[in-house]
């Protein structure tokens, strides 16, 4: 055959009818993967989703349980005229409101195609059952079941975190969920996400000629049940946790109870906070929470770094005592401060003079740990500042200061104890001594630490130097913690040095040393709480109110840290609200003679 | 008029043509009413079914093909190309004007319950202008100015087409660079296309490397072959080698541009359409639902096919638009791999006839037109038929005379008799 062009024409023309039998042949014959995706094609899986797992708190009370609901979907494909305002009425929506969706349906028909999409989310029971009754009128539409939070406790509403549908950054980290599902955002519904979402199953059903569904596939026998979430048991005590909410109420700050002989948060109140009624429908109030300018969404007790204060007296006479820089006889003259250079003097309040160790804890003498302080920097041992301020830090981070603590919180964070470098960075490398870092004697300066650290300082005391990393989820059926919550961690300072500091704690409660103690207002007959008050300078007003305790004396139970801010003396707010815990979690309840404490702790406002 | 020389209808007429376009109608019919929606099927000729109402266009395509066949002078098509062909171009712009949104495109004007598509008449007027123009004896395809108004012929109605956004019914437009070639004009833009598609594809489906290396090869042989041809042509073989390195310079530069105009230029939906018709990535629920679910009917039909009616794929509604655009995918699933089987070889057997009866015919015109009407047949199956079985990308565009809807049906009737008319019109003077 010539080669012309007509053939050439028509060569193109067998070589696209071979190409296209080629396929055909391919696809009806040699690949039987097609044969297969037709069968599964007649079938429609809906998603069961399963309901998240319950938190329980210590006792067994539920914190955060479950609530059916359902969500109205609709394939927009299938849908015929419908009676628009029966809908609205139905489903307790404006007429407004479901033209606008059908209208954004139409807009986007082809990118839809025959994909569901949710027309109303989280409707209650009792007005999807009015709904169902109706339903057949509204060809397209189904309900779907969904379970969502219910917070039957009042308590911890920070703590616990709020979850919400999924949104494109959520879908991108985590690729095994779909648009509409629900993920933890933010406490312990995203730390224990893993545990708690559990596992979608799903329904097979026969689809008819219109895509609807109809049967149940082979009796439901290959239908896939839903996983329920895993239980979480907190180490929250949830009337306690309640209580100390109230306590706090009208103020910013922190409250932080620990057990101290495993490390079990107890109590941890952020106020402001969230109430729990605003995490359901975290959604409509975010803004608002965003707006105000309290920060309920800021959790302070493991976000805020501040100034310990006088609390970290006992640190500094523990680390003396360990490096032999102070005995407990070592008596210091206090003349209303010391003064650390010829123009400059930290001041102190008036109490007698000379004292020793256990009465400087009990009335917190600032002039006393400066002495303190000044003994570990110019330590003889150590052959410049540098290195003897690099030793107290370590010190100082085996407390658990300056780092994250580890606890099983999201967002924790560590504080900021300074290095020598920094000194010399801002100084130079023989710009500072003693008198320059001063204010570290007493809590102040360039430290900042989170009331968790504090509230594990306070630990720390209850355990004569040891302590548990403090967490908030319990080993229970199926949840397993990390083993290092079972570990001690040691400080380095030896329990010998401990009982003296304890002493002084407890005369700093409940009195007995030659000068009176600050926080005798913690006072509880048989109780035996030991305390450390604390008055953090704040820049920005008034000073912060600090009080760590724990009770009682001698295998303690419970560690308390209040943290308070630009309320004032350690002494009137903290020292209170944190014996008031104590208290209460002790006893069960509040003495009548305390009730007057009480009363004047919740019923003053000191924020707007 | 009757003389001795004046055959009858039945030598005329070339009846193979008829009877391949009556086979492919019935056909149509027949599975337009099986991919009905719905388990019932209602009577065949019910007027308020999809197949009712083709069985009407078809009757009234039928009195139009007997009105071009019988009462029509073939002579006055020659005559009339040009009034039709701009009267049709205003109606391509007047309906971007008067029309209203029909997913997305302006292209259809309606009377009542009757819609039809200007775009489907310019086919028929574009055709007619080219092969009047083209026939002129004056016509020259190397003269530049007789190849510009022949692009303009062309290209105009295709730019309209294009602002209606109707991409697809554009696209078979390239189909006229087949006449041209088969008139004289040279097939290196055939070819040019050709490989730019392939590089295109090539480029994406492996990388730019082994697409310049097959790149290189092609050139190669090419290169060879022609140094071969004109071995004794000293002249040519200098330019020969120029050619050569410019195309494949230009080559290398189309596959890097493919390369970063994919990755920086095209939105997310474009690449991913272009991705899963290469095969690249699977996404049944997206933007390969279509053909996913095509494929899945077809595929499913095996070698004898499910049987007339017995498809759950097309009837249950899981294929979108199986009565007009995705008709084969009827045929694949209830008539399996014969049903194609036949469908295809009919349509090129059409096409092949068409050619051939082209290619006998002494009046340019008769040929030329010959030529149009098989492109365009060409391009429809190839576009509609590729894009069923995933060759290529989703074009909403029919199937010629199967496709469920009647202005495409009574339009390609139309043009086809046009030709049978014009075609006799050879024979009957013998």
């Amino acid at each position: 055959m010539e080669i012309n062009r007509t053939n050439k024409l028509l060569l193109g023309l067998g070589l696209t009818v071979v190409i296209f039998l080629v396929r055909l042949f391919t696809i009806q014959i040699v690949n039987d993967k097609y044969k297969r995706s037709s069968d599964n094609n007649s079938m429609v899986y809906n998603d069961i989703f399963p309901p998240r797992g319950v938190i329980y708190d210590r006792n067994g009370n539920t914190l955060v349980g479950n609530r059916t609901c359902f969500d109205i979907m609709v394939r927009p494909m299938d849908v015929q005229e419908f009676d628009t305002l029966l809908l609205a009425h139905l489903l307790d929506i404006t007429p407004e409101y479901v033209k606008e969706k059908m209208q954004y349906y139409l807009q986007y028909r082809t990118s839809i195609g025959f994909q569901e999409r949710y027309f109303v989310k989280q409707v209650p029971v009792e007005t999807y059952a009015r709904f169902a009754e109706q339903e057949y009128a509204f060809r397209g539409f189904r309900g779907q079941m969904r379970s969502i939070r219910e917070y039957p406790f009042n308590a911890g509403g920070n703590l616990l975190g709020y979850i919400s549908e999924v949104n494109s950054d959520d879908l991108k980290k985590h690729p095994d969920y779909k648009m509409g599902d629900y993920i933890g955002k933010t406490g312990l519904e995203a730390a224990r996400e893993q545990d708690i979402k559990g596992e979608k199953g799903y329904h097979i059903f026969l689809r008819d000629s219109r895509n609807r569904v109809q049967d149940a596939y082979m009796d439901g026998q290959y239908d896939v049940d839903a996983i329920p979430g895993k239980d979480i048991v907190t180490t929250i005590d949830a009337p306690l946790q309640q209580y100390g909410q109230m306590l706090m109420e009208g103020k910013r700050g922190s409250l932080i109870a620990i057990e101290p002989s495993t490390g079990e948060i107890l109590t941890m109140v952020s106020s402001p906070g969230i109430d729990v009624d605003v995490l359901t429908d975290i959604g409509s109030h975010y803004s608002e929470l965003i707006k105000d300018k309290n920060k309920p969404m800021f959790n302070r007790t493991v976000m805020a770094s501040y100034p310990p204060g006088s609390v970290f007296k006992l640190v500094n006479g523990l680390i003396g005592l360990q490096e032999g820089v102070l005995r407990p006889e070592y008596k210091y003259p206090c003349n209303s401060g010391f003064q650390y250079s010829g123009k400059h003097k930290l001041g102190c309040h008036s109490h007698s003079s000379p004292l020793a160790l256990l009465d400087a804890i009990a009335t917190s003498c600032n002039g006393y740990f400066c002495y303190v302080f000044r003994n570990i920097l110019e330590n003889g041992r150590y052959g410049s500042i540098q290195e003897a301020f690099d030793v107290w830090r370590d010190y100082v981070l085996s407390f658990g200061f300056g780092r994250k603590l580890g606890s099983d919180f999201p967002s924790e964070l560590g504080g900021n104890i300074p290095k020598s470098e920094y000194y010399d960075k801002v100084y130079g490398k023989r710009g500072w001594k003693f008198p320059t870092i001063v204010s570290l004697s007493i809590g102040q300066g360039e430290i900042g630490v989170t009331p968790l650290q504090i509230a594990n300082l306070a630990a720390i005391m209850a355990n004569r130097g040891y302590y548990y990393i403090p967490h908030l989820v319990k080993a229970s059926e199926g949840v397993e913690i990390d083993p290092k919550y079972y570990e001690r961690q040691y400080t380095k300072v030896d329990t010998v040095h401990f009982q003296t500091a304890v002493k002084g704690m407890y005369m700093a409660v409940n009195g007995g040393g030659s000068a009176g103690g600050t926080a005798f207002v913690a006072a509880v007959p048989g109780l035996d709480i030991c305390g450390k008050t604390g008055t953090a300078q704040n820049p920005h007003g008034k000073d912060n109110s600090v009080f760590i305790c724990f009770a009682p004396k001698d295998n303690p139970k419970i560690a308390v840290a209040a943290y308070v801010e630009n309320a004032g003396f350690g002494a009137t707010w903290a020292c209170p609200i944190a014996s008031l815990l104590v208290e209460r979690y002790l006893t069960g309840g509040i003495r009548e003679e305390r009730k007057p404490v009480e009363d004047r702790i919740v019923n003053t406002r000191l924020i707007q | 008029m009757k003389g001795s020389y004046d055959r009858g209808l039945a030598y005329t007429v070339d009846w193979k043509l008829v009877v391949c376009y009556l086979l492919l109608v019935l056909i149509g019919i027949v599975n337009i009413y099986a991919s009905v929606q719905g388990g019932e099927h209602s009577f065949l000729f019910d007027l308020s079914t999809r197949s009712g109402k083709q069985i009407l266009w078809f009757g009234i395509s039928l009195v139009f093909a007997s009105v071009v066949l019988f009462a029509i002078n073939p002579r006055i098509w020659e005559v009339l190309a040009p009034p039709a062909y701009f009267f049709v171009l205003c109606l391509l712009v007047a309906v971007i004007f008067l029309s209203k949104d029909t997913k997305g495109s302006r292209s259809w004007f309606e009377f009542g319950p009757v819609k039809f598509q200007p775009a489907e008449l310019s086919k028929i007027t574009t055709s007619l202008m080219l092969a009047a123009k083209m026939s002129r004896p004056t016509f020259r395809m190397s003269n530049a100015k007789d190849l510009f108004s022949v692009a303009c012929l062309v290209g105009v109605p295709m730019l309209v087409i294009v602002a209606e956004s109707e991409t697809g019914s554009a696209l078979v437009y390239v189909g006229f660079l087949f006449v041209l070639y088969r008139e004289g004009f040279t097939g290196w833009l055939i070819f040019t296309i050709g490989m730019a598609i392939l590089m295109f594809v090539l480029t994406l489906v492996t990388s730019p490397p082994v697409s310049i290396l097959v790149l290189f090869g092609i050139v190669t042989i090419l290169l060879l072959h022609y140094l071969r041809k004109y071995s004794r042509v000293h002249r040519l073989r200098r330019s020969m080698w120029r050619n050569a390195v410019l195309g494949f310079i230009a080559g290398t530069a189309f596959i890097f541009c493919t390369q970063f105009v994919f990755d920086n230029v095209l939105k997310d939906y474009q690449r991913a359409r272009i991705e899963v018709l290469l095969g690249l990535r699977e996404d049944p629920a997206g933007a390969g639902y279509n053909v996913h679910q095509s494929l899945i009917a077809i595929g499913s039909g095996g070698f004898t096919g499910k049987g007339f009616l017995q498809g759950t794929q097309t009837a249950y509604g899981f294929v979108p638009e199986q009565s007009t655009d995705f008709i084969f995918c009827t045929v694949g699933e209830e008539w399996g791999f014969i049903g194609c089987l036949s469908i295809v070889v009919l349509y090129a057997l059409l096409i092949f006839w068409i050619i051939r009866d082209a290619e006998d015919s002494r009046s340019s015109f008769t040929r030329i037109y010959g030529y149009c009407l098989a492109s365009c047949l060409f391009m429809h199956m190839l576009i509609n038929i590729g894009m069923t079985i995933g060759l290529m990308p989703v074009i909403g565009i029919p199937l010629p005379f199967m496709s469920y809807g009647g202005s495409s049906l009574l339009a390609f009737t139309t043009m086809l008799f046009i030709f049978i008319a014009l075609n006799r019109q050879e024979n009957k003077y013998f």
